[in-house]
């Protein structure tokens, strides 16, 4: 595979990590954004590497995968350059552990459960008893019907994360365009072969398409449409504080709003402490598009449930608050492999609230992937043909551009088979102008 | 005809001016400051309980602002809400200004205060400048004051900052914080501006003639500067402080020649011994809220503004040195034309504005015909006839007259931003700056970041981006938010190479913020339970009794 020119589309954390395994496989990558390195959804997140909200499957798997490659990762990063020691250190892992707290019985039950299932799937979940909470969040609620311990629940500051993986992906050939943003695809003999950017042409191989929420917006104007969506989240800052939360701490009704698919508003607790003191509060989900305005009733809403935690915060002052917007599926997994519809174009994008946490590992599967090596985790549960990914109403940008995209392939073809002739280069670079 | 509802956000010179100007108009006002009492920075007033004899000493038009604070306070269609914080701005659709959200009842660092929202017809935003000071090494030791603190703590609360005083930076504000300074009883050693007579002669004696439209700016300056010769205080151009030295708090300072572009003439520095430094090199506009509001900004550093102070959002109006940097005087024609225009009186029509004869420095609005419905002896009668809606019963003569009142206003307001640019060429920030910095001076003082941890990150692809970059060295995260920090490391990372990559880069992505030192959507503070609450009870949009006639 040397000599192989692979393009990542997007350099979030997500890009970033993907870059990195493939340049490390001595493949001749480029990064592209058309903003700045981790400017977007990584640098506006939590910075959750979690296993404790995932039931068993597919995606807990690639958490597991991911939560083991990590300090491997960071340590060879950190071996490897004094940049790359920097970097680390400026990511802030945290092997901190997690704490889900019930405050309901019948939200003490459903933990319960989840926790038994999750043990069945070799995650560490061990229940506390009131003194061991005590003993472990001395400031949380007295009115909690339940908790668990997740030992292998960490946290990383997101934008230093991407910035080490991005680092270490530049220390081993990669380069990075910002600023550059993709406007059309060009493809010959059914084959994607290149990019047409805001600064020219960017010719490739491989087409990694890593632009988060906009991943769905990229594909339309690459030809090959599906249904990635934002949805947004909003995240409360306090002043910093002595310690007073100590793990990452969140209500277990959390679970329940990551896994719903509700247009309106959901909101859980999340509540954990930075390095430098401050008091994250999170966390919302809402689909309204990329709209990016302020509502008073969400953040009010996320600091009402975090009181239900930690009522004692209730005089902390909130001093910053900031949104992002996740890569939304319907069926909330990740959206991993080769397009079926368009040879030489690859996603990598989807993990909604979980990309820091899953980076590593998407990188890693990726690589196998293309590399057609054997693949570190199940792949297929990630696969691009899927009824999620593909079966749900257009794009609204596919659908008010004038050449409109083609309708989505039957979904029965297998990832390998990259077959497609019907696009013609012209009418592709046509898409976006 | 239920009178338009104008929220006005700042009461100082600018939104004082612009309430007048909107009751004149017969608009509801509600009038809202962080503060105790109105005035803002530039007319600050000692609290009440000092019951100062001679509230006036230290400040210049007090006669003036003491009948317009009045005027408006007590008028009956003006609320006043006093140490009131607006700690949201929420855009609720296309073609309306934004719900203001409020913290009310309370000092700003309270507790225990009460969320309300209000919606109004018309928002006019007046929420002024800070201090910008550059860092420079040892400017984060106790004694060393941002100039406008200074003046706060000698006009606000008569505390003398030091005995043997320096106080440097650039701009004419350097005068008044002397003259403040030395009225309070300190000794000023001498004053520093930083630009060089050259700059300096350049800047002001470009256009003469429009410096005549400042006669009143002038005579104040030139008052300063008799204070200044009267107490044989130096007044040095081309030289700057580029350290402050001393265990625990400042015990002297090195001063140095400086180039045009504020490089230092190696040789000429100069130790000083002080107790205490004030600095000042010019002002940041405070624009969370305009930006919070989505109003665009013109060359990102100042709210955008038409003829008639509206913004780029509907309902939305700016006035004062969030426009530009130009003063008092200026700040108050832009608030009354800001708020005659968000009562919705037509600018270009004839309209019930007092015939304003002169402008002066005291203020653009004064009491003459329909005005007389903002002055205190005013009941609700006149209301009715000075609404927007009845203009057209208006007679000829009186219509006459306010258009001319509004053309004095506006040709005021004009002759104010001619100031501004005068004032931004003859007082600019030289380049050579980052030349003081050495690799542990700090730069972001509530996060302690330094200029070599801005360095490495600027100079890296991967963490150049500007959220990238402030989350990795924590600089503008701390308690100010990026109000002091900000633009410094805005303009370091253009200095250093983060910016080279940028051209459209820093283009945000759709649906993210831009990345500018601006953006925060929290604009104060607010208590995690406060936050919770829900806010109650909504000012109400209609007032009580003079809904209609």
């Amino acid at each position: 595979m040397n000599g192989t020119r692979v393009v990542v589309l997007g350099a979030g954390i997500i890009g970033a990590a993907c870059a990195r395994e493939l340049a490390l496989a001595g493949l001749e990558v480029t990064l592209l954004d058309r903003g700045g390195a981790a400017a977007a959804t990584t640098s506006h997140g939590e910075g959750n590497i979690l296993v404790s909200d995932k039931g068993p499957g597919p995606e807990l798997r690639l958490a597991q995968l991911s939560r083991r490659l990590w300090p491997e990762v960071l340590a060879t990063i950190a071996d490897r350059s004094p940049a790359g020691r920097r970097a680390v250190a400026a990511a802030e892992w945290d092997p901190k552990g997690g704490i889900v707290v019930a405050t309901t019985e019948a939200g003490a039950h459903g933990l319960t459960e989840f926790a038994a299932a999750q043990r069945g799937a070799e995650v560490r979940a061990e229940a506390l008893t009131p003194d061991a909470l005590r003993a472990a969040e001395p400031f949380v609620t007295d009115a909690h019907t339940a908790a668990v311990h997740y030992p292998q629940d960490a946290q990383i500051q997101p934008a230093g994360a991407a910035a080490a993986l991005l680092t270490d992906a530049l220390a081993a050939g990669a380069t990075l365009r910002t600023g550059e943003e993709v406007l059309a695809g060009v493809a010959r003999g059914g084959r994607l072969t290149g990019v047409r950017t805001s600064g020219g042409l960017v010719e490739g191989d491989v087409f990694v398409n890593a632009a988060g929420p906009w991943s769905g917006t990229l594909a339309a104007r690459l030809g090959a449409p599906f249904a990635v969506q934002p949805r947004r989240g909003d995240v409360l800052v306090t002043t910093p504080l002595p310690p007073t939360v100590f793990h990452k701490v969140y209500d277990a009704d959390y679970v329940g709003a990551v896994g719903s698919s509700e247009e309106e508003l959901q909101t859980s607790a999340v509540v954990e402490s930075t390095h430098a003191g401050s008091v994250l509060i999170g966390s919302s989900r809402r689909r309204v598009g990329f709209d990016d305005r302020l509502r008073p009733e969400v953040l009010s809403a996320v600091a009402a449930k975090a009181l239900r935690l930690f009522p004692s915060l209730a005089g902390v002052p909130v001093m910053r608050a900031y949104g992002g917007f996740r890569p939304y599926v319907p069926d909330h997994l990740p959206v991993i492999g080769a397009d079926p519809r368009l040879a030489g174009l690859w996603h990598a994008t989807g993990h909604e609230g979980a990309g820091i946490g899953l980076s590593v590992g998407t990188g890693r599967l990726l690589r196998n992937l293309v590399l057609d090596e054997p693949a570190q985790t199940d792949a297929d549960a990630f696969r691009v043909d899927r009824p999620a990914v593909l079966a749900t109403e257009p794009l609204p940008e596919a659908v008010s551009a004038p050449q409109a995209v083609s309708a989505p392939e039957p979904r029965q073809q297998k990832p390998t088979q990259q077959k497609r002739t019907q696009q013609k280069p012209t009418q592709q670079e046509q898409e976006g102008a | 005809m239920t009178p338009r509802h104008v929220a006005v956000v700042g009461a100082g010179p600018a939104g004082l001016a612009a309430a007048q100007a909107a009751l004149a108009a017969g608009a509801r006002v509600t009038l809202i400051d962080s503060a105790e009492q109105p005035g803002g920075q530039y007319h600050r007033m000692l609290p009440d309980a000092y019951a100062a004899e001679r509230p006036g000493e230290l400040h210049h038009g007090w006669t003036a602002f003491e009948r317009r604070r009045r005027q408006v306070l007590t008028h009956p269609r003006c609320s006043w809400l006093a140490e009131t914080s607006v700690w949201a701005l929420e855009r609720t659709g296309r073609d309306r200004p934004p719900r203001v959200h409020l913290l009310c009842d309370g000092p700003v660092d309270g507790s225990g205060r009460t969320r309300r929202t209000l919606d109004v017809d018309a928002l006019v935003l007046a929420t002024g400048a800070h201090d910008r000071v550059l860092p420079f090494p040892g400017w984060q030791l106790p004694g060393v004051f941002t100039a406008g603190a200074a003046q706060a703590l000698a006009k606000g609360e008569r505390v003398v900052v030091g005995d043997r005083v320096v106080v440097a930076g650039s701009g004419p504000f350097l005068l008044p914080v002397a003259a403040s300074l030395l009225e309070a009883g300190s000794r000023v050693r001498e004053v520093l501006e930083a630009n060089t007579p050259g700059t300096v002669a350049r800047g002001w004696g470009r256009r003469p003639w429009e410096l005549a439209a400042q006669l009143g700016k002038t005579a104040e300056l030139a008052e300063y500067a008799a204070a200044l010769t009267r107490n044989r205080v130096p007044y040095r151009l081309g030289r700057t402080v580029v350290e402050a030295r001393g265990a625990g708090r400042v015990e002297e300072i090195v001063t140095a020649r400086l180039r045009p572009d504020w490089s230092v003439i190696q040789g000429t520095e100069r130790t000083v011994p002080v107790d205490a430094l004030c600095v000042s090199h010019g002002f940041s506009p405070q624009l969370e809220l305009p930006v919070a509001a989505g109003c665009a900004l013109r060359d990102g550093e100042f709210v955008a503004v038409d003829d008639e102070q509206r913004t780029s959002v509907p309902g939305v109006f700016a006035a004062g040195e969030i426009t530009g940097i130009a003063g008092a005087p200026a700040a108050r024609a832009e608030g009354a034309v800001a708020g005659w225009a968000a009562a919705g009186g037509s600018v270009t029509d004839a309209g019930p504005v007092a015939d304003a004869g002169p402008v002066t420095a005291a203020g653009p609005v004064t009491a003459a015909g329909p005005v007389t419905a903002a002055g205190p002896d005013a009941d609700a009668g006149p209301v009715a006839d000075a609404g927007p809606a009845t203009a057209g019963r208006r007679t000829a003569a009186g219509g006459t007259r306010s258009a001319r009142a509004l053309r004095v206003l506006r040709r005021s307001r004009d002759q104010g931003r001619a100031f501004a640019r005068r004032l931004a060429q003859a007082h600019p920030i030289g380049t050579g700056w980052p030349g003081w910095l050495r690799s542990d001076t700090l730069v972001c003082r509530c996060e302690e970041t330094d200029y070599g941890a801005l360095c490495s990150a600027f100079g890296s692809e991967a963490e150049s981006a500007p959220r990238v970059a402030k989350l990795g060295t924590r600089a503008g995260l701390g308690p100010c938010q990026a109000r002091i920090c900000g633009p410094t490391v805005a303009e370091l990372r253009a200095r250093l190479g983060g910016g080279l990559q940028d051209r459209p880069a820093d283009r945000p992505a759709e649906g993210l913020p831009t990345a500018s030192p601006h953006t925060r959507p929290i604009a104060q503070p607010i208590r995690l339970g406060e936050l919770a609450a829900s806010p109650t009870p909504p000012i109400p949009t209609d007032p009580p009794e003079e809904s209609s006639p």
